[in-house]
């Protein structure tokens, strides 16, 4: 029998904004001491009360608009009860009835749509670190801003599951949300996962897979799990529906917790927040702040910029950003140099945050296309364009310095044809050639090109060669 | 009230309070006093005084303070165990606006820990005694600070209402005590109860005096998002003559007569001061403390998740895993009353259960919002007993927790309206306890509802 995965996504998006959820400190704990990031409120200190950040808020609205969701202008906030070192207060402040971020769907590149249930804002909780026979507790992260993102159950393969948190991750970078920095774990998917026959209008038993950070775990944690749950149906046995965790290093989920042992939150409607009433006028200013999104670039790109080379640099909005300074002409060209030569080289984090001028570029793809710099030559000048001693000369000077401008007067190319035509070691070439051995052309356009010191533009001298030779 | 000037200085002020504090230590009102303090803090008044300097319209007023409120000075515990050995970096809002208006904190009180009581037995301190019979209780939760101002230790006291804990302690001393309009002054830096019925507000033994305290600890607070825009110095309307409400319910059989004698007779001085007294019916109102003793206690056990031994405070020695801890430390460091609500409240917030309480209650609410706004369209106040008996013998309720809380019926519907209410000494029983009625007002009447006060003097 065949079966049918189900999968519905739940990603935890930390929003960037400078102060936290429910507090004024610094939000933005990356490289400071643990546990200097946390205000009494955090600390849930006796009689502390939390305190709504705004730009908490217009961040929603954005991550919201940039998934086509419809925003509530009613939402308020609840309270979710467990005991753990890493929520001081004994529950997370989080929306479980009334959220601010409604329905909406995500397209993927593919064009395939996946349905939004919702998006909620509520608070982050603090980090533990195990040890033998102690634990500590770091409070920096406590109520950090976060949007947990809710999928409606319309993935069904672990390319689409993979697809999806990228596409998410794009678009909360490209709305400017959150610095999506997956490696301290700015994003988070929880994946659940089902089986069911084909022919079945029912869903299967599901599996959850908690905590996944990186997209390639997300498309791992799917297909073990597609390989588990297949073999136990085909064994006529049943799925329990349960948390599990996934080992990157194993490559295999493991199971954590049953449907059985699951907490009882205790939701309560939080009652020192006042509900968050928005206008419609206060949504529509902010919503019209939403920047391009990744399909806004696919639509306005197709037919100019390659599709794949399209969808790498879509996962740079460096490189997205600098295609509105670049003129329209080159952009072909100088996308081709950011994905086939920037960012191959070891250093392209560090040349991403520190772009060449669009003036340098544009310079660079008009050498280029007016043949004044072969291929080769181009990409030498564009990596030149990233070292910290020639870059200030631009474009031009270092092509000129490097001696790199190609020869292409056809009169100054046809006296070095001559010179090297005279030459003896080429006779037997030239006799070759007119005896109808083509290929030896290239033999004759190398001694040109080595005449020319690399000058010469080889094509123009070809062109000279076989007419000389005719 | 005596305020600090060039003849009486605030050091005197306050050493006589400190002293008659220590005289009637018998009665267990303060948990900590801030001699120190309250000298050091007096002198600076004093030297600003003699310098000619402006004071604040509380300069030298000594006063004693629950010991729910955050303050660097002495330690927060709410008269919990739990909370022992924990000191406040942070001063509550209420507090920083009295001292900077020079009151001096002499003494923080004793009451129910956590405020989860009417009566202060529930206090890890033990029970504060009545300041006019000693075999009695003081009332609760509040009951330090009514006993210290009733025995005119200090000028004023802070308190917390929140089903009736300012209110029937101020009844049971014979003072005046206001549980303002929800949201009127800031929670913030306040142990919490149970945060959409908690107020802050104060006992006095004058009207005039409460105005005053609540010009200056009213208004919107940007660290309390429940706090309502400032209106108390706004809001005053002409005094006579009103329509008084009274509610038939609460003037029955299970009241004592002697409270019913000193309702009526306080009906009749209105009435001879040209008031209309009319009869409302209310009955919504009899859904009150049973949706209270579900809405509190969910919030109860929500507020005090947090003290679980590892941030502050008490923490169970000999733990060996972080389940032995939070048990052993929440089960050594709360009161049978604390753990009554939290257990409640967890189970009236279960998955399953939420619809057929919370819900419910949250409902139940609604309707007595609603029956409170219906009230007030047909009159401007309404007067009732603030709790059904006098003071009653210490020890007398505490094996008997649902006894203990039919003590607040009267009092709880006005934390879930969110409505003010003031209480007035109206004389005393022939054994010599005091009693006190209820002057309750619509929200955001309550400086009128303290002026028209005096009309029941």
């Amino acid at each position: 029998m065949k079966y049918l995965p189900t999968i519905g996504i739940e990603c935890h998006v930390q929003l960037a904004t400078k102060t936290k959820l429910f507090s004024e400190v610094d939000n933005d704990a990356r490289g400071k001491e643990p546990n200097s990031c946390v205000s009494p409120v955090d600390y849930a200190l006796p009689g502390m009360l939390p305190r709504l950040n705004g730009e908490a808020i217009r961040l929603a609205i954005l991550a919201g608009r940039a998934m086509n969701c419809k925003i509530n202008s009613h939402s308020r906030f609840d309270r979710k009860h467990y005991f753990y070192p890493d929520s001081p207060k004994g529950y997370q402040i989080t929306q479980f009835y009334e959220p601010i971020i409604g329905e909406g769907f995500v397209e993927l590149p593919s064009g395939t749509k996946i349905r939004i249930e919702h998006a909620h804002l509520e608070g982050d909780a603090g980090k533990l670190t195990h040890f033998d026979t102690y634990s500590l507790v770091d409070l920096n992260r406590v109520d950090t801003p976060l949007i947990e993102i809710v999928s409606m159950p319309d993935i069904h393969s672990a390319k689409d599951a993979h697809d999806y948190c990228k596409e998410l991750w794009r678009l909360m970078i490209f709305a400017g949300v959150s610095y999506g920095d997956l490696y301290n774990g700015n994003m988070r998917f929880d994946v659940n996962i089902s089986l069911a026959p084909e022919t079945s209008k029912e869903l299967g038993t599901r599996a959850e897979i908690k905590n996944l950070n990186s997209f390639r775990s997300v498309e791992r944690a799917v297909e073990y799990e597609i390989t588990r749950q297949t073999k136990l149906l085909e064994k006529g046995e049943k799925i329990i529906q349960e948390t599990r965790g996934w080992n990157d290093a194993s490559g295999k989920t493991t199971a954590q917790r049953s449907k059985e042992e699951a907490k009882d939150y205790r939701y309560m409607p939080e009652p020192d927040l006042p509900p968050i009433n928005l206008s419609a006028d206060f949504i529509d200013t902010e919503s019209a702040k939403l920047p391009p999104m990744p399909k806004d670039y696919r639509d306005k790109f197709h037919g100019i910029i390659a599709d794949d080379i399209l969808e790498i640099m879509l996962d740079y909005p460096q490189l997205i950003n600098k295609t509105n300074e670049i003129d329209q002409k080159h952009l072909k060209s100088i996308s081709n140099l950011f994905v086939s030569v920037l960012l191959a080289e070891e250093k392209s984090a560090e040349f991403l945050n520190d772009l060449p001028s669009a003036k340098d570029l544009n310079e660079l793809a008009e050498m280029n296309e007016k043949k004044e710099l072969s291929s080769t030559a181009t990409k030498e000048v564009f990596l030149r364009l990233f070292d910290p001693q020639m870059k200030n000369r631009g474009a031009k000077n270092i092509a000129k310095e490097l001696g790199l401008i190609q020869e292409n007067d056809l009169g100054a190319l046809e006296k070095i044809v001559d010179i090297v035509l005279a030459k003896p070691e080429t006779k037997k070439a030239q006799d070759d050639y007119k005896n109808g051995e083509q290929k030896v052309i290239g033999f004759l356009v190398g001694q040109v090109m080595k005449e020319s010191k690399g000058k010469a533009n080889p094509s123009a001298v070809q062109d000279i060669l076989k007419k000389k030779l005719a | 009230m005596k305020i600090a000037n060039k003849t009486v200085s605030a050091e005197r002020l306050v050493r006589d309070a400190l002293e008659k504090a220590k005289h009637f230590a018998d009665y267990n009102i303060f948990t900590f006093l801030n001699e120190e303090g309250a000298i050091a803090r007096a002198r600076e008044i004093d030297a600003r005084i003699k310098k000619g300097e402006k004071v604040g319209r509380l300069a030298g007023v000594p006063y004693a303070m629950k010991e729910n409120f955050l303050s660097p000075d002495g330690e927060t515990t709410a008269s919990a165990h739990i909370l022992q050995g924990f000191t406040s970096p942070i001063t509550a809002t209420s507090i920083a606006k009295l001292e900077e208006e020079g009151a001096i904190m002499i003494g923080r009180t004793n009451m129910d820990a956590f405020a989860h009581g009417s009566s202060t037995e529930n206090s890890y301190f033990g029970p504060t005694l009545n300041s006019h019979d000693k075999t009695r209780v003081a009332g609760g939760s509040s009951g330090g600070s009514a006993v210290a101002v009733a025995l005119d230790i200090v000028e004023f006291a802070t308190g917390t209402d929140t089903g009736g804990s300012i209110r029937q302690p101020a009844s049971f001393n014979g003072i005046y005590g206001l549980k303002p309009t929800y949201g009127c002054i800031s929670r913030y830096g306040v142990v919490a109860m149970a945060s959409s019925t908690d107020c802050i507000g104060f006992f006095t033994k004058t009207p005039d005096d409460m105005d005053l305290l609540m010009s200056i600890a009213s208004g919107q607070d940007s660290k309390d998002l429940t706090t309502l825009p400032d209106y108390y110095n706004n809001e005053e309307k002409n005094p006579n003559p009103q329509k008084i409400g009274i509610i038939k319910d609460f003037d029955n059989d299970s009241v004592d007569s002697e409270i019913r004698n000193a309702l009526a007779s306080k009906i009749d001085l209105l009435k001879t001061k040209g008031h209309e007294i009319i009869e409302l019916e209310m009955p919504a109102l009899k859904y009150a403390l049973a949706a209270y003793y579900i809405i509190v206690p969910a919030e109860i056990a929500s507020n005090l998740s947090r003290y679980d031994g590892i941030r502050y405070g008490f923490r169970s020695d000999d733990s060996k895993d972080l389940d032995t801890l939070y048990n052993n430390t929440r089960n050594e460091g709360f009161m049978p009353e604390n753990k009554r609500r939290i257990m409640i409240g967890n189970f009236v917030l279960s998955s399953g259960f939420y619809d057929a309480y919370f819900l419910k209650a949250a409902k139940a609410r609604t309707l007595i919002i609603k029956e409170y706004k219906n009230a007030f369209k047909k009159c401007d106040y309404i007067l009732t007993p603030v709790a059904p008996n006098p003071a009653f013998k210490l020890g007398e309720k505490t094996g008997d927790p649902v006894a203990m809380y039919l003590e607040d019926v009267m009092s709880v519907p006005l934390n879930l309206a969110g409505v003010p209410g003031l209480t007035i000494p109206a004389g005393k029983t022939k054994n010599g306890l005091p009693i006190g009625l209820q002057l309750i007002g619509p929200r955001r009447s309550d400086k009128s509802l303290i002026k028209f006060s005096k009309e029941l003097m």
